[in-house]
């Protein structure tokens, strides 16, 4: 191997290399175990959000596909895990929630034959529909689902045989954020990988993808597929934590609200859902505590706000706090050279 | 046997006929030129060649096997690769992930989800190759959108050529090139593998006499000419419809 072969190598490994700002996120995200023991609920629902936007941002980061459907796979994974617990199919809880992402990913690939025909508003439309059918189906076999009232009578077992998940929601938390780790860590290796990279291309260009010999299809119905699974865990791990599901996992709000989440988190870098999820849920707490009635109003003053200020002007600030770490980290490992790392991918 | 062979080939939009009674034969290892004035059908036919559109009439055989219902993601793989008349390039990568991403795509390996990029020797290696070849080692690291529109042109070439194709299709490659960068181009152009078929549409006559063993002319979207370019620079038919001026002058 050439001594250039070696340097594009080391190069292209580099890209992947976890940045000090990214460490630091990830152990803020398990210090707040210990920091916030009040907020385990919201804290939870925050990192339930997160993997559910990590879910969307994959197909609209990464592969440009828009979709205000992926309630159909959280809610379809969230009546499963519901079930196979009350009825005692699976009682083990991570195993369930293993089957009901393969469940929901099931049911992405094949919806994702339907989706990936049509322009972005066929996109839109088609992946509303497919969520709206799951909730009317959901909503006529009462019997099954429990219709309006939810699935009622889940008992979750402990985790592993090992930890119940207690009143305070301390375990449900840990177990959320633990989940939503491994998923993400699962997201960031695709990402890095050459299917992670044909992604982008299509993304950026699809008439040259196929021109180099790429399947365009069939690498979309792969991330559509994965992101449908993500989705389901997320909505598993609802139904897990609160011990109940009800029709609500499939209303259109929650898609609405994961587009939310991604505008104010930005696109294409993974961490645009889970900064946009952590500041989406506590400005909704926040604004909800001052104002109970009127909270709406502020959420949309807020996204006018971002929408306006725009997102490359907020890259900007990060950007230097991206640098002012980056120096950090390279005072402490003087023999790395301080690399964009994820982040620099974005745009 | 020709390496790539049309029969009757034909596209129609509605009404309009935009290719049509399409008869091209490309020999192994040649140097040929398709060329014709404005609105001949030239992008027509490499759209039809490589899958972009669907021919209403007729048959495309690629090394003899009938590609005519083939993906153009397919094409690609049994040896035929194009570059576009207006760039198509991936903005967002640089040139290194751009080369990259074709010859993993080629090794069968570009699916892998689990492998980090740049683990493979055998792609990383020819990376640097092609990187190389088409004068692109200095600035592989860049952004694409920054580029200067020369090297986003020896770019264009470099992905088609990264697909390791025995028929390049080459549409307008020189086109929009200031002129200072155009030399280093005309030369890469030159410097392709003989044993790598090329099939070359163009509409600057310089080029197609300099670089061409062959050339066909299309005309109102059917096969004009189709000879030597001494043959087809004396035909006097050609001579009146499309090269007249150019040629005496």
């Amino acid at each position: 191997m050439s001594a250039r072969a070696d340097e594009v190598a080391r190069y292209l490994k580099r890209r992947a290399r976890w940045s000090p700002l990214e460490i630091a996120f990830w152990i803020f995200a398990f210090a707040t175990i210990w920091l916030f023991p009040g907020k385990y609920l919201i804290l939870k629902d925050t990192a339930i959000l997160a993997l559910f936007a990590l879910s969307l941002d994959l197909i609209l980061g990464y592969a440009g596909i828009i979709s205000l459907g992926q309630a159909a796979f959280f809610g379809l994974a969230g009546y499963f895990s519901g079930l196979v617990a009350k009825y005692g199919f699976i009682d083990e809880p991570v195993i369930a929630l293993v089957c009901s992402g393969v469940v929901a990913a099931g049911l992405g690939f094949v919806t994702s034959f339907l989706v990936l025909r049509g322009s972005d508003l066929t996109r839109l439309m088609v992946t509303l529909g497919v969520s709206l059918m799951l909730g009317e189906l959901a909503n006529r076999y009462s019997n099954i689902t429990g219709g309006a009232d939810g699935l009622q009578g889940v008992e979750i077992a402990p985790v592993l045989g090992l930890f119940r998940f207690d009143l305070f929601g301390h375990n449900g938390y840990v177990y959320c954020l633990i989940v939503l780790f491994i998923c993400f860590v699962i997201a960031r290796r695709i990402i890095y990988s050459p299917f992670g990279l044909s992604l982008r291309s299509i993304k950026g260009n699809n008439l040259r993808a196929a021109a180099i010999g790429i399947p365009v299809k069939w690498r979309l119905v792969a991330i559509y597929t994965v992101a449908a699974g993500f989705a389901g865990i997320a909505g598993a791990l609802l139904t897990q934590t609160t011990a109940f599901c009800s029709l609500d996992v499939f209303s259109f709000e929650r898609s609405a609200d994961l587009l939310l989440v991604l505008i104010i988190g930005g696109t294409g870098y993974l961490y645009g859902g889970l900064i946009g999820a952590v500041i989406y849920k506590f400005l909704q707490d926040w604004i909800a505590n001052l104002t109970p009635q009127y909270w709406q109003f502020w959420i949309g003053l807020v996204l006018v706000v971002i929408v306006l200020i725009g997102r490359e002007r907020m890259a900007g600030w990060i950007g230097a706090v991206r640098a002012f770490f980056n120096r950090l980290g390279a005072r402490f490992a003087p023999r790395l050279p301080a690399l964009g790392g994820a982040g620099s991918e974005g745009h | 046997m020709p390496i790539l062979q049309t029969f009757q080939l034909e596209k129609r939009f509605g009404g309009i006929l935009a290719a049509q009674n399409v008869n091209l034969a490309v020999e192994p290892g040649a140097r040929h030129a398709l060329i014709g004035p404005n609105g001949a059908g030239k992008t027509t036919v490499i759209n039809l060649l490589t899958g972009v559109l669907r021919p209403s009439g007729g048959r495309i055989l690629l090394e003899g096997r009938d590609i005519t219902g083939l993906l153009p993601h397919q094409r690609v793989r049994l040896g035929m690769a194009r570059t576009f008349q207006i760039n198509q390039l991936f903005l967002d990568l640089t040139p290194l992930e751009s080369i990259g991403l074709v010859v993993s795509e080629r090794l069968g390996s570009g699916a892998d989800w689990w492998r980090l990029v740049g683990t493979k020797a055998a792609v990383t290696d020819e990376i640097v190759e092609i990187a190389e070849r088409f004068h692109l080692a200095d600035i592989m690291h860049e952004r694409t959108a920054i580029l200067p529109y020369g090297k986003q042109r020896l770019l264009e070439i470099a992905l088609a050529f990264a697909c390791r194709p025995r028929l390049l299709l080459l549409d307008e490659p020189a086109a929009g090139v200031p002129e200072a960068e155009r030399h280093e181009l005309l030369a890469t152009i030159e410097a392709l593998p003989k044993d790598v078929t090329v099939l070359l549409i163009e509409h600057d006559m310089d080029l197609v006499f300099s670089f061409a063993d062959r050339i066909s002319v299309l005309v109102n979207g059917a096969m004009f000419v189709d000879g030597a370019p001494d043959e087809v620079a004396r035909d006097p038919r050609v001579k009146a419809v499309y090269l007249g001026e150019e040629l005496s002058a």
